[in-house]
């Protein structure tokens, strides 16, 4: 039982096993939050820092309050506030932190591989919170979670993923994520949008909402903005809301009683129409509640000793 | 149950699962599911009865009965397994209180394991199993049940739980099986039986539809 690595970085590196123990860990986790005292002593005396590169208010707080609710010591140390911002190289900066004896670094960086580099140099372990493009294990793990609590199933589930692809911090892990579990994985958007070679994955890809929608169990989608890095595949937010926009019409070629699960921050008429997303806003909010429980099952299982 | 007790169930060798392991070590032999061959597993492990199926129930009903003597009456009383073995045995408490007309108010489950003193000590992270306490602790007589007990940090882990829970008016503790042992000062209100065994053997509670039994074996070295 347990983990084989020390760290956490990506949902690459998980096998199946894995990620269930994961999953059944979080599911008794769920309760400390319902307790008086939201608190219990199994990682006391252990250190956890944050050290994040990128903004991020979600995965900040839920790590922070995870390790809090296990009775961890937390730091947070954001690039803008620490020697980073004088130019200091990651590795230096983590090598520097986890000289004051910290047990977790939970690292949230723009390039991918930034986790990867730093967990193969320091010792403590090295939880990815997101490293740009690649990978983001702890929000797929929220949304496997969530799943499992609806659906108490993977297999033959359709999945549809919808989102700015190339860009999307959840669209690898979910894809790894979901197919380890034994769902059949779309991935939806203007063809501009879909990585080559994605099918490599073992994904579908449907470049019409309406194909990549139809009869699907679940569909995931994520914040579509226009950025310097995309203007020149996403012509303007309206096309892409009047192509890809799920609004009520269209989620009625899903799956009755299909589930909307968004990672996040709506960007609503463009990516999700205001109806639809005031029928996925209490899904999305018991997905931030999850993601506590989540959080907490990874940092006691890597407390634990490894393979 | 003593924490490497413990651990074993969380590793899927708890209570029932000695014939399973031993067959799985005799596979290994080459002579699988021969009956002699079990026998001879058996034997190596030096297997022998403490409590036989009519001692056990009659343990338990002398505990239900104390614990109604010592609180009078089911009203404000609950009672909580402590998993793994507490739990089935707390199930086995209650349905004996109910015969004697004391149902209590309320029961319920308590996992230790986020409460372990050891927890950077053992390896890789326990199986964390649901503490289950759906009423309101503050005010009740809380009798937490563990089969085995023996070193008493489970239970002090236990305690520790339930006070997070709440204030109860009481706790108390019944157990099975008592080998002595404490590294705490923790003493059972309610004891079943008072055995004492060398420190290398197990006590393990064998819990079963045509009654339940408890029985001692040696630990094979290296093993856990």
């Amino acid at each position: 039982m347990g983990l084989k690595s020390k760290d956490l970085l990506g949902i690459q590196s998980l096998d199946e096993g894995e990620l269930r123990v994961i999953l059944d860990t979080a599911a008794n986790f769920g309760t400390v939050a319902a307790r008086p005292v939201k608190k219990v002593p199994a990682l006391r005396g252990k250190t956890v820092a944050n050290l994040f590169y990128e903004p991020s208010t979600r995965t900040r707080i839920s790590f922070e309050l995870a390790a809090k609710r296990l009775s961890a010591d937390f730091i947070n140390i954001t690039a803008a506030t620490s020697s980073a911002a004088t130019g200091e190289t990651l590795t230096d900066t983590a090598k520097t932190v986890e000289a004051m004896q910290v047990d977790f670094l939970v690292v949230r960086h723009s390039m991918a591989g930034a986790a990867h580099q730093l967990a193969r140099q320091v010792q403590c372990s090295v939880i990815n919170a997101g490293d740009g493009p690649h990978e983001h294990p702890t929000q797929t793990l929220v949304d496997l979670y969530t799943i499992w609590e609806h659906r108490k199933r993977f297999e033959g589930l359709k999945i549809a993923i919808l989102g700015d692809h190339p860009r999307s911090p959840v669209t690898i892990s979910s894809i790894y994520g979901l197919k380890k579990m034994g769902a059949e994985v779309t991935l939806v958007g203007p063809s501009t949008l879909i990585p080559p070679g994605i099918d490599q994955l073992g994904v579908r890809v449907a470049t019409r909402l309406e194909d990549g929608i139809a009869g699907a169990d679940v569909i995931l989608l994520s914040r579509v903005e226009i950025t310097d890095a995309n203007r020149l595949q996403i012509p303007s937010l309206r096309e892409y809301a009047r192509f890809y926009c799920l609004t009520p019409r269209k989620l009625e070629l899903a799956a009755e009683d299909a589930l909307v699960l968004h990672s996040g921050s709506m960007n609503r008429g463009v990516e999700i129409s205001p109806e639809v997303a005031d029928y996925a806003f209490p899904l999305m909010v018991q997905q931030v509640t999850n993601g506590i429980a989540v959080r907490m099952a990874v940092l006691y299982l890597l407390a634990g000793e490894h393979e | 149950m003593d924490y490497d007790e413990c651990y074993r169930s969380s590793a899927g060798i708890g209570a029932g699962a000695l014939d399973d392991e031993l067959k799985t070590e005799f596979v290994v032999g080459g002579e699988a599911g021969s009956r002699v061959g079990l026998e001879m597993a058996r034997a190596e492990r030096d297997v022998s009865e403490v409590l036989s199926a009519a001692d056990t129930a009659h343990a338990v009903t002398r505990i239900a009965s104390e614990i109604i003597e010592m609180n009078g009456g089911g009203a404000e009383l609950a009672v909580v397994g402590i998993h793994t073995g507490g739990v089935p045995l707390a199930e086995r408490i209650v349905a004996a209180l109910g015969r004697l007309g004391e149902t209590p108010a309320a029961t319920g489950t308590v996992d230790i394991t986020l409460y372990r003193d050891d927890l950077s000590q053992i390896g890789p992270a326990p199986v964390v199993r649901s503490t289950d306490v759906a009423f309101d602790v503050a005010g009740m007589t809380v009798v937490l049940v563990d089969d085995v007990v023996f070193t008493g940090r489970t239970v002090r882990a236990a305690i520790d739980n339930l006070m997070d829970l709440g204030r109860p008016k009481r706790i108390e503790l019944a157990a099975l099986i008592d080998r002595g042992g404490r590294e705490l000062p923790i003493q059972p209100d309610f004891t079943g039986k008072r055995v004492s065994v060398e420190p290398d053997r197990i006590i393990e509670v064998v819990f079963g539809d045509d009654g339940d039994r408890v029985i001692t074996y040696r630990n094979p070295a290296g093993r856990r």
